[in-house]
């Protein structure tokens, strides 16, 4: 479980950086960019919580 | 109210471990810890106004880039060789190694002051949070020339923050505490991301176009209206200050006393290079976005720019970054005034706190001069530093008494009040009759401090020892 919610975090995380360089580069519009932004905070904050401190406790 | 009490008992336990003892060795933490944490304190709300002030103040693309280098270097190089040898040699907290020295009244004193810089602190913070809470509201935003509070709206959404960000201060410091840890890596991620994609707005669309943008359209050297013009020297002064009362200031002590080894001080490069330097960056991009569209409209709301620059993610990020600096804050500055009131429960006090963090909020002066309050923050409690550094590094070299207040058993080291009160004073004669700023005192004021400390403990140790001679001889 902890490992599927790692991963899902790390897509949150790419998802807060990634869209940026492709709005950068055209690939997709600014509106696209924040739709995917925000995607990533959700993503990144309904799963970080779970494993994060759990992590820093052991 | 078991339980409350139990959870209050609890923490107040929890805050009390190793206050009047050194840390022993199994707490001791790896350097990876270090820098996580000043990664994560050093990218918060602030940096959502830092940033954007030195565009406001007119600094140039080259002053930034080389000032913010070498201000921010000279940071590092101040909690590595002036702060973390300390913190390693004593182990000790702050407080309890200043009422060593200087006595529990004048560190009592010290606490007070410090916790009423920890509320403006956070007031600024809240201050920036409710830009972002009050763009659903369609609230008329502060500008930089504002002062006071110009509508009832801003009023109550501050009010809002502030009466929320107060009772989760009293209720649940470590829950924020853990939030804050969570939000670090996110946060500068926003911050990275909300510049980059605003670059071809500016009319960047390769990264060899950015530093012909960069020096025409964003730190473009021209100050906006009413703002004083930076230079070279504000950056690099105030990257090296703007957290003086952590470095020179001693207040880190705190923290780095759990390090193995002194060299962990070079870990707060992770905060001053992260946030301090990107984050900064960052930021300042957002808002000469904002300043072209708006032709250089005076209002200033980081809700409002990071809400264009990057969405709903945006303004989440500036309540996030607000909202986490700010509780933390408003709970130090309650421990701080606790320490002074013991007998007052912790509660109470974080509450009356809170409430003078809100009505400071109430007024935005203290977001659009963020830049000198931060700087006079530093130089206020930058004096105890010095005398700590005297205490410990010179005073054995000189054969002068170490923690002179707890070896004589003194509630006030005179030496120690003196030295704080004059160099404050040498400080603001400097900026009132000389006209120096205040970015630049920390640096003359430093050598003030050490160098009347020792005089004043030369003095003071020789009249003590000449009165223990002649009780003795009687």
């Amino acid at each position: 479980m902890d490992k599927i919610l790692k991963a899902l975090s790390v897509i949150g995380l790419i998802l807060s950086l990634l869209p940026a360089l492709l709005s950068f580069n055209g690939v997709i519009s600014f509106e696209q960019f924040k739709i995917l932004l925000l995607t990533g905070t959700i993503l990144w904050f309904s799963t970080a919580p779970f494993w994060i401190n759990k992590k820093k406790a052991t | 109210m078991n339980l409350t009490r139990k959870f209050f008992l609890g923490k107040l336990n929890a805050v009390n471990e190793f206050e009047r003892e050194p840390i022993p060795s199994g707490k001791l933490q790896g350097w990876k810890s270090f820098l996580g944490m000043y990664a994560g304190e050093h990218t918060a709300g602030t940096e959502f106004v830092i940033g954007p002030l030195f565009v406001a103040h007119g600094v140039t693309a080259p002053a930034l880039v080389i000032g913010l280098l070498i201000g921010n270097l000279l940071a590092v190089l101040s909690w590595a060789f002036l702060c973390a040898p300390i913190a390693v040699k004593k182990r000790l907290t702050l407080y309890y190694q200043l009422e060593r020295i200087c006595g529990p009244r004048l560190t009592a004193v010290y606490n007070l002051v410090n916790a009423l810089m920890f509320c403006f602190l956070a007031g600024a913070m809240i201050s920036v949070s409710a830009t972002a809470v009050g763009i659903p509201f369609g609230m008329t935003m502060p500008s930089l020339l504002d002062i006071y509070p110009t509508n009832i709206g801003w009023i109550v959404v501050v009010f809002a923050i502030g009466f929320i960000t107060t009772i989760v201060a009293v209720f649940g410091y470590e829950q924020v505490s853990k939030f804050a840890n969570i939000a670090s890596p996110w946060m500068i991620l926003i911050f990275i991301s909300a510049a980059i994609a605003v670059l071809p707005e500016m009319g960047v669309h390769s990264f060899s176009e950015f530093w012909n943008v960069a020096t025409t359209k964003i730190w473009t050297g021209t100050p906006l209206t009413g703002q004083s013009q930076f230079t070279l020297w504000h950056v690099i002064f105030f990257a090296w200050f703007a957290n003086m009362a952590m470095h020179i200031g001693m207040a880190d002590m705190s923290i780095l006393r759990y390090a193995k080894k002194w060299q962990y001080g070079f870990a707060s490069a992770g905060g001053m290079f992260v946030g301090h330097y990107i984050a900064w960056i960052a930021s300042g991009i957002l808002y000469s976005l904002f300043l072209l569209e708006s032709n250089n409209s005076l209002e200033f709301a980081p809700g409002n720019i990071a809400f264009r620059a990057a969405g709903t993610a945006g303004a989440i990020c500036v309540i996030i970054a607000g909202w986490t600096t700010a509780n933390p804050t408003i709970y130090r500055a309650g421990l701080a005034v606790q320490s002074v009131m013991p007998m007052t429960r912790t509660w109470k006090v974080t509450l009356i706190v809170g409430l003078v963090t809100t009505i400071a909020a109430c007024f935005p002066g203290l977001v659009m001069k963020l830049l000198d309050f931060v700087a006079l923050y530093g130089l206020i409690l930058m004096p105890m530093g010095a005398i700590i550094f005297a205490d410990v590094q010179i005073f054995p070299k000189l054969h002068l008494q170490s923690d002179f207040a707890m070896h004589h058993k003194s509630s006030t080291n005179w030496a120690a009040a003196i030295t704080w009160l004059l160099t404050i004073a040498f400080c603001i004669g400097l900026n009132f009759w000389a006209g120096i700023e205040l970015f630049f005192l920390g640096l003359p004021g430093w050598f003030v401090a050490v160098s009347v400390y020792i005089l004043g403990s030369k003095v003071l140790q020789k009249s003590k020892r000449k009165d223990s001679v002649k009780v003795e001889s009687f």
